[in-house]
């Protein structure tokens, strides 16, 4: 089997990325491991961010200060030139997908709804009731399915083939099938998602949502960027820690305290209060906890009640549905009961603005790429633009190139590839081990919530530094895979916690050798941001013993770097 | 305790399917789903079931629990009773255990031209749509294809070609939208054979939807409207 350019995931990376290179003229293969409108992108909530000025106090709104929030909010780690291209882009992509028929919300006049969310200085996050991700998911699949573009679902990538510095496809378990397959292209992309299920005990993301996606390319020599930098969502639900939108705070829900305080006043300014950025309020909300404010010691309020029936159900009506089935609360009589919880990984693949990578003929989009738009803090509503915006370039880079190409196959190095994804399969069969795969991956996402969460220091860092390496070497010796054949879930799980495992290990090394304060990575021991030392990218490159670290400059421009006052 | 009844089936052992009981830990607030994964992990690593998003919106979990389809990560243990069935959606073939092939249902979702057929060529800005124009598309808009109306339609079960339910409230969500610039020709393909008129209206998929949609509602619109277009002769050619 051979494609021009494969896509690797079906999110909104990964479909903008095929409806790109289609277009441009490119043989594609969309390959996903759950069907594409499963992907998490459907579970966004709050909106995607964009300068359209419609809204009636966003009338002075431009790409320009959408730039200037974005890396004030990345605490001046974001690299200038992409933020700017991805703002800029913003208002073009957002009424293509209208003209795709994306259902968003309307303001009176007809024009596309924008609500306020954290950090911003307008309104500009444009969105569809609480359902934004749903919408503009399933309105990319219908474009794929307008084009015919060849979907290939639950199909499993385990491994990327490279040789001499150039990518010649991947390895996938057809689930169908049960067999191994070898999939050629002259391009691949890959669109994998976050890595929230490293910190599987406390989340806001999916089972699929893994570190293998980061994991693979990474094992097969491409570096890996900012791992460290993890983003607690102030509200996931308490208990499953599904998402409460930042929309329930833009629409005006308060954050309360055990004393029925509106505690973020002595957090910040009265006028930014609950709409502060995430890692800012989450270390607000974990400071409230922390010192006796908390209810149970483990969760805060987010009250909507003030907002009144008509608002809930007709800005928030899932947010209300998650509430009555999962907690058995109605948000129009009760306060909803949150804590933060992990909910994206700013960092990921190493690229560029069109996705390029060390790599010849690989790219990366999406959650799990690093271009760096979103620097040590990402703002609500950037990530679903980020998707797109680069999904789109990526796609488009990638058809151009492969144009030039005559299409060979470099059947050697897939097939000896393949031949040993079939013997690594073999052995996973027929191990003699006795560990629980299953117990190893929520022993390491407790050690990564404890030691690498909201607040961090050295020594229970270095701690849970050796706890993470254990695990590694205990995962060595889990009990056998059974070979069930077709669907074979055990497989794929566990082939997620190898992955789960080498992120986890990137994440805690990179916050480890960070000795300061920046964004989301807060050291209770470096409590300051620390520019002459760490305006820098981390870079971690795949050697057995552990990520190799090295670091790399942030592109600047007009903005230099000041102290991030809410 | 919790017991679950499994629906199990693997073709590669070319054994009968059967109905297999695991009992669980008595763990407050737990979901079906989650139910699900404490077999996977901790009993039978050899469960197959979809899931993804544990939170109601992916559509990987639907299957048939306690007497109804419904979505496995929405259910609470508790309000269904300790012992639980579970079988998979019906009207599709059975891979293994829970999993069905849904080649089906998304090749029919295709027929319908699912997506916006613009009537011109779109402004520079957004096309401008009025809150009232936007209502009339709420809910058709919120279907997640879980497939569960699918499984539980009469008319799927006897007549492979019926569009089903899933896309018939699809193509509402286009010809209702005041975008779209194709409701004639939709109409006419929706009025063929094996759309909307094999609907014989029996409320099942309104019943089970997870998301309160109304499929069967749906279909009654768009009949009448092909009715209506029909009469009126506007109605389009059936290409
Ligand atoms: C609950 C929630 C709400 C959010 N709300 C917002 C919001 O309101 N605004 C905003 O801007 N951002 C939001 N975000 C963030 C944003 O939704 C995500 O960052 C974004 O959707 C990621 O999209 P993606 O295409 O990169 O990945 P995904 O949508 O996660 O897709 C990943 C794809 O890769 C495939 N895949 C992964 N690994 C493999 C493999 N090994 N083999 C084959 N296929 C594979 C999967 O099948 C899937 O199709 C939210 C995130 C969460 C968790
Ligand atoms: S797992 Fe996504 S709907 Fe149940």
């Amino acid at each position: 089997m051979f494609y021009d350019v494969i896509i690797v995931g079906g999110g909104l990376a990964g479909m903008r990325a095929a409806i790109a290179a289609h277009d441009a003229g490119a043989k594609v293969g969309l390959i996903s491991k759950i069907h594409p409108v499963r992907s998490h992108s459907g579970a966004a909530q709050g909106g995607i961010n964009a300068a359209l000025a419609n809204h009636p106090q966003g009338k002075d709104d431009t790409p320009e200060r959408h730039a200037y929030d974005t890396i004030k909010g990345s605490d001046f780690l974001a690299d200038q030139d992409a933020v700017e291209i991805m703002t800029s882009a913003a208002p073009g992509i957002i009424f293509e997908f209208e003209h795709w028929g994306c259902p968003f919300s309307r303001f009176e006049d007809g024009s596309i709804a924008q609500r306020p969310f954290g950090g911003a200085g307008f309104p500009r996050t444009c969105y569809g009731a609480d359902r934004t991700g749903l919408y503009l998911l399933h309105t990319l699949f219908e474009q794929v399915v307008k084009r015919k573009i060849d979907v290939l679902y639950e199909r499993f990538v385990t491994k990327l083939t490279v040789k001499g510095g150039r990518c010649a496809g991947v390895i996938v378990m057809n689930l169908h099938s049960g067999e191994f397959q070898a999939i050629g292209g002259n391009a691949v992309i890959f669109a994998t998602g976050g890595s929230g299920r490293v910190y599987s005990v406390n989340t806001t993301n999916a089972h699929a949502s893994t570190g293998l996606g980061v994991v693979i390319p990474y094992w097969a020599g491409i570096p890996l960027e900012d791992m460290e930098f993890i983003q607690f969502h102030p509200t996931g639900l308490d208990g499953s820690s599904i998402l409460m939108t930042e929309g329930c705070r833009g629409e005006g829900g308060y954050l309360i305290n055990n004393k029925g305080e509106r505690f973020m006043k002595n957090y910040v300014s009265e006028k930014i209060m609950e709409l502060a950025p995430r890692d800012i309020t989450a270390r607000a909300m974990q400071t409230e906890i922390n010192e006796g404010r908390g209810f149970e010691d483990r969760y805060l309020h987010l009250d909507l009640r003030h907002l009144g029936a008509k608002k809930i159900m007709e800005r928030l009506p899932g947010i209300r549905e998650i509430c009555l089935n999962f907690k058995s609360i109605d948000p129009i009589k009760d306060p909803i009961p949150v804590h933060p919880a992990m909910h994206y990984t700013m960092g990921g693949i190493e690229c560029d603005k069109d996705g390029v990578t060390k790599i010849d003929g690989f790219y990366a989009a999406g959650e799990c790429a690093c271009v760096s738009v979103h620097g040590a803090n990402r703002l609500g509503g950037n990530s679903l633009l980020d998707t797109v915006v680069f999904g789109a370039r990526c796609g488009r880079h990638a058809a151009d190139r492969v144009k030039k190409m005559s299409q060979t196959v470099d059947t050697d190095t897939l097939d000896s590839a393949l031949k040993e994804e079939k013997e690594r399969y073999k052995q996973l069969c027929s191990s003699s081990g006795k560990e629980n795969p299953y117990t190893i991956k929520n022993e390491l996402s407790q050690v990564m919530m404890d030691k690498f969460g909201i607040f961090r220091n050295e020594t229970d860092m270095k701690k849970g530094l050796e706890e993470a390496k254990i695990l590694k070497e205990r995962f060595a010796h889990i009990r056998a895979i059974p070979d069930t054949g077709k669907f074979n879930y055990d497989f794929l799980w566990v082939t997620e916690i190898a992955g789960n495992i080498e992120a986890g290990l990137c994440i805690a090394t990179g916050a480890l050798a960070r000795s300061e304060s920046r964004g989301s990575h807060f050291r209770i021991d470096f409590s300051k941001r620390d520019d002459e030392k760490w305006l820098k990218h981390s870079l971690f490159t795949y050697v057995p013993e552990g990520p190799q670290l090295s670091y790399q400059p942030v592109t600047m421009g007009k903005y230099k770097p000041e102290e991030r006052k809410y | 305790m919790p017991t679950f009844k499994v629906f199990r089936y693997n073709p590669k052992t070319g054994d009968q399917a059967y109905f297999q009981t695991y009992q669980l830990p008595e763990i407050k607030g737990m979901t079906v789903l989650e139910g699900l994964y404490y077999i996977l992990e901790n009993i039978d690593p050899t469960l197959a079931f979809r899931s993804s998003c544990r939170q109601g919106v992916c559509g990987s979990c639907a299957m048939h629990i306690g007497e109804k389809y419904r979505l496995a990560c929405e259910t609470q243990i508790a309000d269904i009773g300790d012992s639980v069935s579970i079988r998979p959606l019906a009207h599709m073939k059975i891979i293994r255990d829970l999993v069905v092939d849904l080649d089906p249902f998304f090749a029919q979702y295709e027929k319908i031209k699912p997506y916006l057929i613009p009537s011109g060529e779109p402004p520079t800005r957004e096309f401008k749509q009025s809150p009232a124009q936007r209502a009339k598309i709420d809910f058709h808009v919120d279907c997640i294809l879980c497939a569960c109306c699918y499984g539980s339609c009469p008319v799927v079960a006897t007549d492979e070609k019926y569009l089903g339910p899933h896309a018939l409230l699809k193509a509402l969500r286009f010809v209702d939208d005041s975008r779209d610039g194709a409701t004639n020709e939709r109409l006419a393909y929706l009025a063929s054979d094996f759309g909307v008129f094999r609907c014989h209206t029996i409320f099942n998929c309104q019943q089970v939807c997870p998301k309160d949609l109304d499929p069967t509602g749906a279909i009654g619109k768009l009949k009448m409207k092909a009715l209506w277009a029909k009469f009126t002769g506007k109605l389009g050619k059936n290409e």
